[in-house]
């Protein structure tokens, strides 16, 4: 890394992300609504090829973020950077021909279409004026066998008789189908049973070893702990903690979440943590010049 | 294919099997299968078995329908023993072609998960602006005067739709209201056609041309409706084998040949009969309203089944907000279905008057509405939108096609009529609810 001032390696991308800028970059980003400050001063790098777990108690901002991001909101103030240069994103539309491609918890899909037609709703292959229904199966089909989603027995069943957990597999293969580098989900294992979360969870850490990087909003740890490479912490609107999942344990994050601060969070984050948005942001925004 | 359970392996259709064997690893069903057995199934054996879970769990498909309708022929048979009479099922087809037609037409808005009340007087007004530009003094040519009645029905529905999209009002009102106007602008449109349209009738006995008054009352000669029965159900035969044969090819499942076989045998008998029974004596053949329902079903099938259009109404009746996420413009697809649902509507109301031999500002456009719905509905079209095929409309408008003459016939009189489509359209409704409540509760 190019950051000489960047401190402590704590905030240091993981070994994917070493020598490379990070997908993307938030810098500073700052969001009100009236006289509500959801989101104060957030700095977030999400890498290529590795599972960041956003993760807070209820209103700390994680769904704002995650929607200034998916191009739902603009933030008031701050920077994003996509692969190192500064992007605006003014529309989920926008946000998808960048490449970013989100999961929400109502997932969207169509119950009364099978899974195919779910996959390719919207960019549809047509053939003199016709549906390509042969292609459009071979498509979703080779999609579904990167990902390894292997429990649904025909990919042309309606989507509203599939379990929870397929049906979000369904939903990440479409997100991932557009071509997306960044895949944003938003709790993706709740209201799930314990064999399902575990295969959502599978396919979570399969995207990113296939080189997508991925935001995860969760509530649960334990999820949390076992797919996640990166921890970003938010409490009432502010970073409070970002490091390698290695770094933390269950009762930092606990602490994190609810008070802001831990003590139990290794010298290199806790102390460090005030110290390094500004710092990092000025090297990285230097490196990026550099490279643009 | 590996997958059926453990029982000795499928001698029907073996080498179908191994044509379509060719896919990777298809892992063993974990869920309960609610769909189409076409194309889960590569054996006969395993299409049945996929098909009895299907029913089981509430996607029955046609089959209710079906039974539905054997049942009511049979009753009307055993009390009426001219109700299967080469003549009276000549008249049936005349009056099945407009009900048809107009269940076909509330399907499109219906797989919104909205309703066209408006429909029945739409149909009317279509059909009195054909034939009073048929009627005038110097008629218009034919096509012209078709054209016309159904681009008018088509643009009235289509405002309605807009009306719908802009105001963001509710299908049902926005309807009623066109009901209530359309009703009076088929009033007015008597008030202004004078002489033409004396008593609030234009009747089709002046025309010059009597093509309008042919499509039903006009039959297909014996050797023609022959061969064009043969030459419907070659093409269907060929176009489905073809289609199985190009996912066979690319290795996706495809329904094993006999079952094919078996629809397209049941089709094929299901014409032999109608063409031989309608050529008996006492008939006069095929009416021309046939083959335009059987036109109309293949072009509407194809456009909501094959089409972005077709894909993208489904998802909207299923889901309207991930349609939208998906990019697709909900208003767009709205102000079409509506559009189609007043072309096929203005359909309906030229069949109508050209079985009727006229058109008159006594139209009963409230309760053929209602026809209009409980056909669709009766032929498994969800009235939450987002569920039904066009076939199922086709035979649910039968079937209160069949209700429509077989009580005329018993000499019922409109009490009956009524008492017994309500009696079927409940039936066919029960029967939707609790299909609904068997899929969900297999999650």
């Amino acid at each position: 890394m190019v950051t000489s001032n960047a401190g402590p390696g704590a905030i240091a991308p993981g070994p994917a992300g070493t020598g490379d800028v990070p997908l993307l970059q938030l810098r500073g980003l700052s969001k009100s609504f009236g006289p509500v400050q959801a989101l104060t001063d957030v700095n977030l790098d999400v890498p290529a090829g590795q599972v960041t777990a956003l993760v807070g108690d209820n209103g700390a901002g994680k769904s704002t973020l995650i929607k200034c991001i998916a191009g739902i909101w603009q933030p008031t103030s701050g920077q994003l950077l996509w692969n190192g240069r500064p992007v605006a994103i003014h529309s989920p539309r926008e946000a998808n021909q960048l490449g970013i491609a989100a999961v929400y918890q109502d997932l969207a899909l169509c119950d009364n279409l099978d899974i195919v037609q779910n996959m390719m709703l919207g960019r549809e292959k047509v053939k003199f004026g016709l549906l390509d229904e042969v292609s459009m199966e071979l498509t979703a089909k080779q999609t579904l066998q990167d990902l390894a989603v292997t429990t649904v027995r025909s990919i042309r069943q309606p989507v509203g008789s599939l379990s929870g957990g397929q049906r979000q597999s369904v939903a990440v293969a479409k997100a991932v189908m557009s071509d997306a580098q960044l895949v944003i989900m938003d709790e993706p294992t709740a209201a799930l049973g314990v064999s399902q979360t575990e295969q959502v969870l599978n396919l979570i850490t399969r995207l990113a070893s296939r080189g997508h990087a991925v935001l995860v909003i969760s509530h649960n740890l334990v999820d949390v702990f076992q797919a996640a490479d990166r921890l970003a912490v938010l409490y009432l609107g502010r970073m409070v903690g970002v490091g390698p999942a290695s770094d933390y344990d269950r009762q930092s994050v606990v602490d994190l979440m609810t008070t802001g601060a831990s003590t139990r969070v290794g010298s290199s984050n806790g102390g460090a943590e005030p110290a390094v948005p500004g710092g990092f942001s000025s090297g990285s925004e230097g490196f990026n010049y550099g490279n643009v | 294919m590996a997958t059926s359970d453990g029982g000795p392996p499928d001698e029907v259709v073996g080498s179908v099997a191994v044509a379509g064997g060719s896919q990777p690893e298809e892992p063993p069903a974990e869920v309960v299968v609610a769909s189409a057995p076409e194309l889960l199934a590569g054996s006969l054996r395993e299409y049945t078995s996929v098909w009895f879970r299907r029913v089981r769990s509430g996607e029955s498909g046609a089959l209710p329908v079906i039974i539905g309708l054997i049942a009511i022929v049979i009753y009307f048979q055993v009390s009426q023993s001219t109700f299967l009479s080469a003549s009276n099922i000549s008249d049936l087809m005349g009056q099945a072609g407009w009900i048809i037609a107009l269940a076909m037409a509330q399907t499109f808005v219906l797989l919104l998960g909205e309703i066209d009340l408006s429909v029945g007087f739409n149909a009317a007004v279509g059909a009195t602006i054909t034939f009073w530009m048929l009627a005038v003094a110097h008629p218009f040519p034919v096509w012209l005067a078709i054209i016309a009645g159904l681009a008018v029905t088509s643009a009235i529905a289509a405002i309605e739709g807009l009306v719908i999209v802009w105001l963001k009002i509710p299908s049902f009102v926005v309807t009623l209201a066109g009901y209530l106007a359309l009703s009076g602008l088929l009033l007015w449109l008597y008030e202004e056609t004078g002489s033409v349209g004396l008593g609030g009738v234009i009747s089709d006995s002046g025309f010059k041309s009597s093509i309008v008054n042919d499509i039903v009352s006009g039959s297909l000669s014996r050797v023609a409706s022959w061969i064009v029965l043969v030459v419907i159900v070659a093409l269907a035969a060929v176009f489905s084998i073809m289609r199985d044969q190009r996912r066979r090819g690319h290795g996706l499942v495809a329904p094993p040949l006999s079952v094919t076989i078996l629809k397209i045998a049941v089709m094929a008998l299901v014409g032999v009969v109608l063409v031989f029974v309608l050529n008996l004596p006492g008939s006069s053949g095929v009416p021309w309203v046939v083959l335009v329902i059987l036109v109309l079903v293949g072009v509407m099938s194809v456009l909501l089944s094959r089409t972005k259009f077709g894909r993208y109404t489904y998802a909207v009746g299923g889901n309207a907000e991930a349609a939208r996420r998906a990019g697709v413009s909900l208003s767009r697809i709205r102000v079409t279905a509506f559009a189609l649902c007043g072309f096929m509507g203005g359909i309906a109301g030229i069949l109508y008057a050209s079985e009727l031999g006229s058109i008159s500002n006594n139209f009963q456009g409230g309760e053929y509405v209602l026809y209009s719905v409980a056909g669709a509905v009766i032929g498994g079209v969800s009235l939450f939108g987002g569920r039904g095929k066009m076939f199922g409309a086709v035979l649910g408008g039968f079937v209160v096609a069949v209700i429509y003459n077989g009580v005329d016939l018993l000499g019922l009189g409109a009490a009956g009529q009524y008492i017994w489509t309500a009696a079927v359209l409940l039936a066919a409704v029960t029967l939707d609810a609790l299909a609904r409540r068997g899929s969900t509760s297999t999650n």
